[in-house]
């Protein structure tokens, strides 16, 4: 089976500066990677490597259509987060997910309710719902238990559960520990 | 897909800010025969030119909503994720700040041509002269707005980039406002086609670059 993510060979330089060199993985449909390190270490430019919004300097990277969850909300602030998250699922032709995806969250209540007026947390569960709202196989998400509560950090995990068990994959960058089995890549050593 | 972009782009337009830039336009109209007095031969004379001062200086208000709103929320990137090409976008943004931007300002020409004192003439050639020209300035604008995107004081630089830009815009525009015949329509027209295709691949290879 063709893995979902590889890396081979790939070496990122930001400003000047090298943040990582010859990093190779290889990410197959169920598994998961947690990127950690420490502030810096190039967590981020990694994920958004992956995403292919960024050129390594060198090396060579495949990957499937990936859904991404990063810092950015990208969400429509002025619309109903129902709408804001349907713009996304439409673009993507995946308005069947949407309810479903809403759910898992735990933003059902909130479909009604203005992206601006979102607190972190819900904003984090949002991003989080775009992502499972995707259908993509290849799930990037960038300190997705920032903002998150008890219970988001609960449904998160049962959202990776799931989507690992139906064949997807993700790499997921936090400086936080993340429950459930990972492999692990620690960058910044 | 691109008619989904589209109509999200126009939304946002119609419930944010595009009477700004129509409002505007008939300020600075309204400027002109205080600033020269109110001689009526003067005015019609310059009236075409100052309505297309007018448009240039409106062209500039909405830059700074046009693009970078979406590069900071991480809109362009989502987009790119989901396999659209950055020129699409463009193309997208472009189309949509035409919609939101030309109809208007053709519409505000008829009363600007009054402020103005303008004969019926200069106001039929003028609305021509617009209708064919403001494409263009749509399409820059959206350029410029993808260049200057994430930049310190970008309105500024986005006026400074925008107008030297328009001139050939300003000259055959004008020319064909005041009576200049169907030849500097023709030649303005061929500006603002050039414009508008060479647009898409300037702001998609700019949002390309200006990610981090």
């Amino acid at each position: 089976m063709k893995p979902l993510l590889r890396f081979e060979n790939v070496t990122l330089r930001r400003g000047g500066r090298r943040l990582f060199e010859g990093l190779n993985l290889t990410l197959e449909p169920g598994e998961a990677l947690h990127v950690a390190g420490p502030n810096g270490s190039g967590k981020t430019s990694l994920i958004r490597l992956a995403a292919g919004l960024l050129r390594a300097e060198a090396g060579r990277i495949e990957r499937a259509a990936p859904a991404l969850c990063d810092e950015a909300l990208a969400l429509d602030r002025e619309l109903p987060l129902g709408r804001a998250l349907g713009f996304w699922a439409r673009l993507g032709g995946t308005s069947d997910k949407l309810r479903g995806a809403i759910e898992a969250m735990g933003l059902a209540a909130l479909a009604d309710v203005p992206v601006r007026l979102l607190s972190s947390g819900q904003a984090k569960r949002a991003s989080l719902a775009r992502v499972a709202a995707s259908g993509a196989q290849l799930w990037l998400l960038d300190e997705p238990l920032n903002g998150l509560d008890g219970d988001g950090v609960e449904r998160l995990g049962a959202l990776v559960a799931s989507h690992r068990a139906s064949g997807g994959a993700l790499v997921a960058a936090s400086h936080a520990p993340l429950a459930g089995d990972w492999a692990r890549l620690d960058l910044g050593q | 897909m691109i008619g989904m972009l589209i109509a999200r782009d126009v939304r946002r337009a119609i419930g944010g800010a595009a009477w700004l830039p129509v409002g505007f336009f008939l300020l600075v109209a309204t400027l002109v025969p205080f600033a020269v007095g109110p001689d009526a031969r003067l005015l019609e004379r310059i009236g075409g030119g100052a309505l297309w001062i007018a448009a240039l200086t409106a062209a500039l208000l909405p830059i700074e909503r046009l693009v970078e709103p979406d590069r900071a929320d991480g809109i362009l990137d989502q987009l790119a994720l989901h396999g659209l090409a950055e020129e699409s976008v463009a193309l997208a943004k472009i189309a949509a700040h035409w919609l939101t931007f030309g109809p208007l300002l053709l519409i505000a020409a008829v009363p600007g041509s009054v402020l103005l004192g303008l004969g019926e003439d200069v106001l039929r050639s003028s609305l021509a002269a617009l209708a064919v020209g403001t494409p263009g300035l749509a399409a820059l604008a959206v350029a410029v707005a993808a260049l200057t995107a994430g930049l310190p004081r970008a309105g500024a630089l986005a006026g400074m980039l925008l107008l030297p830009l328009a001139v050939p815009l300003l000259i055959f525009g004008a020319a064909a406002s005041s009576g200049g015949g169907s030849g500097a329509l023709l030649l303005e027209a061929a500006v603002s086609l050039a414009i508008t295709a060479g647009a898409p691949f300037v702001a998609g290879a700019a949002i390309r670059a200006g990610r981090t």
